[in-house]
């Protein structure tokens, strides 16, 4: 069956490591559906989660392809209870002062803020998990969306549980 | 120490003994400082591609890691096609490619390819070098990625000046690799599993693959133990013996009946160091309808369950694996199992046919013969490779080495040259077809340079035979681009001219004697087989087909 998966990969901070790990999937053919990536509190260690869509053995594949990269530390996939968060920048075209009450209710509903003001545009800023902005987006769809940029959902188990990194230095 | 002595010196102090490379611009400070370290010996190929299939085969054939040298833009892009054969066959290789200077990286510059870039699929790893100070530990890692886990290729590529700057580290004792740490040892509980389920299966095999030729020994123990059938994929050849009575032969698109059969009707297939590839396997699902358990042994995670379910996977090393259930294994009571095998196998023999013509696979089987199965086999791509795989009888381990995964024509003639240096007073016997020959062939220079006593036994067909074969059974007999005999060259004039003892042969007649006289030459020899062209390599289970679809022998006119 075909599901949605969150998945967390620590990797080392080397040159070109993304690269790597996108050449990887282009090449298999997984699709991602979004991806984001950052510096952890661990010198030289970076974070990158991938939403990707597949059925077990797809994502089974995923991880196990993944694990193979001399530079992957850790795969994760987010299967129990999750914080997913995504952050969006929408532009949007204002014509009248009606117009502009509308998209500040709208704001309002979903926690959006406005976070910049001119006179024929707004932008606004939202966080939350990626369906959330998915449905933003469609609110303001009836309006004029000039511009919009996604990060990408981040992740990390909700609870106590941690991504552990095992510890380095081993004699060969 | 510059960073060219620093690199010499790290590969000396990992046992490296062999070079195969092809100097230029951007890594003459290495060539420099080879020129003072004579205890390496450089092997000078004629073509890049030449030095990574002859790294390959002398890695194959050593269980060493191979080395391969090159220069900077089209010398590391000529080398592109042997690492992606090594890695698609898990040979051991470290691949050293000079850059253009770091400070021109990016600039276009000349001879500049983005070879990290370039090679990152078709490597287990690669490295561009920026700091003189990092290569030991880098020459180091590279190493230990080629030749653990499932072994591969690694590339690093060394900026020029990187090479001639002055280095002021020092030469690690360890390894810090915290994302690459292979099973080695099978989980116990799975080899307790897999003993029981072979303990209860009627109908077992057993698969074994490239990454079981390093296991022989315990494998060989584990059949001799248990009476299990025994098949073997192409890089799986020589792990047991052909003359093993309980060796069934080749899997899949050019298998035997009986391997196949036995598949199909197999409950339990014990598979170690193998991945199912499309070539054994044909439709996925419709390979193995009968079977209940399947235990796979590989000692890459990712090779397991991605493209058959394993009932029972054990992540490890073969060797270890075989080893344990060589001890834990009892007899099996197989023979009402045997029976039916004997019986696939009494009623198909490999078609063999003997109408006086002279015919690859009499040529192939009389060198086995003369042989006895001992020399070490290295092919080309095409027809003559399945009938080498066919028919030559391996004996011993790391014996058979040919381009399998990928299927690069060409492989032959380098490879059969790294074989020859791995193992300098072994008779090696390289089986070629004139098209996969012509691609590579100006490494004769090479054999003749190092006075190289490979024989190399050419089966001229005038054609590209297999995809002659395919269009034969599938295009209508369209010969679409595949006729070569009215340009081929004399290849015995051709052998001579490089300084190689050569001679040609047109009868069926002739064919036992020519055999002795290419055998009996101390150096290298050529000896040109004319063969039947209208020839196909049967059995043959069309591709995306199973069992079920096997052709087993020449449809009629084809025959005439």
């Amino acid at each position: 069956m075909r599901q949605r998966h969150v998945i967390s990969v620590l990797v080392e901070d080397h040159p070109r490591v993304l690269t790597r790990i996108t050449s990887m999937f282009a090449r298999r053919g997984f699709n991602i559906d979004s991806l984001a990536v950052g510096r952890t509190h661990i010198p030289g260690v970076s974070r990158i989660s991938f939403v990707v869509e597949g059925d077990d053995r797809t994502i089974e594949q995923v991880e196990k392809q993944l694990n193979r990269l001399i530079e992957v530390l850790k795969v994760v996939d987010h299967e129990g209870p999750r914080l997913e968060r995504e952050l969006a920048l929408v532009k949007v075209r204002v014509e009248g002062i009606e117009e502009r009450i509308e998209l500040k209710e709208i704001a309002e509903a979903f926690r959006a803020h406005i976070v910049d003001v001119a006179r024929h545009a707004l932008t606004f800023e939202v966080t939350g998990h990626p369906a959330k902005i998915d449905r933003f987006l469609e609110e303001l769809s009836n309006y004029g969306v000039l511009e919009t940029m996604r990060t990408g959902a981040v992740a990390m188990d909700r609870g106590e549980r941690v991504i552990k990194l095992r510890a380095r230095r081993e004699a060969v | 120490m510059t960073g060219a002595e620093v690199l010499l010196e790290a590969l000396v102090r990992e046992g490296v003994e062999v070079i195969f490379g092809h100097p230029g611009g951007a890594i003459m400070p290495v060539y420099d400082a080879l020129y003072h370290r004579r205890e390496l010996r450089h092997i000078l190929t004629r073509h890049e591609q030449g030095a990574g299939h002859a790294a390959t085969a002398y890695a194959r054939a050593s269980g060493r890691v191979g080395v391969a040298l090159a220069t900077s833009g089209p010398g590391a892009l000529n080398l592109t096609t042997a690492l992606a054969d090594a890695m698609m066959d898990a040979t051991p290789l470290v691949a050293i490619t000079g850059q253009v200077p770091t400070t021109a990286v990016g600039t276009d510059a000349f001879q500049e390819a983005d070879v990290t870039g370039v090679t990152m699929p078709i490597t287990k790893h690669n490295y561009l070098v920026s700091d003189v100070n990092d290569l030991p530990r880098i020459v180091k890692e590279a190493f230990h990625i080629a030749r653990t886990g499932r072994p591969g290729p690694v590339l690093i590529d060394l900026p020029k000046d990187v090479q001639n700057d002055t280095f002021t580290g020092s030469f690690p004792e360890t390894i810090d690799l915290p994302g690459y740490r292979p099973t080695y040892k099978g989980h116990p509980r799975q080899i307790e599993r897999a003993l029981a389920a072979l303990r209860a299966a009627e109908r077992p095999i057993l698969m074994v693959g490239g990454g079981a030729q390093h296991a022989a020994q315990p494998i060989r123990r584990f059949v001799e133990r248990t009476g299990i059938p025994v098949i073997a994929t192409l890089q799986g050849l020589g792990v047991v013996a052909a003359d093993d009575p309980r060796f069934l032969g080749m899997p899949g698109m050019h298998g035997t009946v009986a391997a196949n059969r036995a598949i199909h009707e197999a409950d339990l297939i014990l598979g170690i160091g193998l991945r199912f590839d499309d070539r054994v396997t044909g439709d996925v699902a419709r390979f193995a309808p009968n079977l209940k358990t399947l235990i796979h042994v590989n000692i890459e995670p990712a090779d397991i369950g991605k493209v058959i379910e394993a009932q029972i996977p054990v992540v490890g090393d073969a060797a270890w694996v075989a080893e344990r259930l060589a001890e834990g294994a009892e007899p099996l009571a197989l023979d009402a199992w045997w029976r039916r095998i004997r019986a696939w196998q009494e009623e198909n023999p490999l078609p063999f046919p003997e109408d006086g013509e002279l015919r690859s696979q009499a040529v192939i089987k009389a060198f086995g013969e003369a042989t006895g199965g001992e020399a070490v086999v290295v092919t080309g791509v095409g027809q003559h490779q399945m009938f080498a795989a066919q028919f030559y009888p391996v004996k011993r381990p790391r014996s058979f080495l040919t381009s399998g995964g990928l299927g690069t024509m060409g492989f032959g003639l380098p490879a059969a040259i790294g074989a020859q240096v791995a193992r300098p007073g072994e008779t090696v016997l390289l089986f070629d077809g004139d098209g996969s020959f012509q691609m590579t062939l100006q490494e004769l220079a090479t054999v003749a340079k190092y006075r190289l006593p490979i024989k190399i036994v050419l089966l001229n067909n005038g054609f590209l035979g297999m995809v002659r074969q395919w269009q034969d059974l599938f295009y209508e007999d369209r010969y679409s681009e595949v006729f070569l005999a009215d340009s081929n060259p004399d290849f015995v004039k051709l052998a001579e001219a490089y300084g190689i003892p050569a001679f040609r042969v047109e009868r069926r007649e002739e064919l036992e004697d020519a055999v002795q006289r290419a055998l009996a030459e101390e150096g290298p020899v050529l000896a040109e087989f004319r063969v039947k062209a209208e020839e196909g390599v049967f059995p043959m289970i069309p591709a995306g087909g199973s069992t079920e679809d096997m052709i087993t022998e020449p449809p009629e006119e084809a025959r005439s």
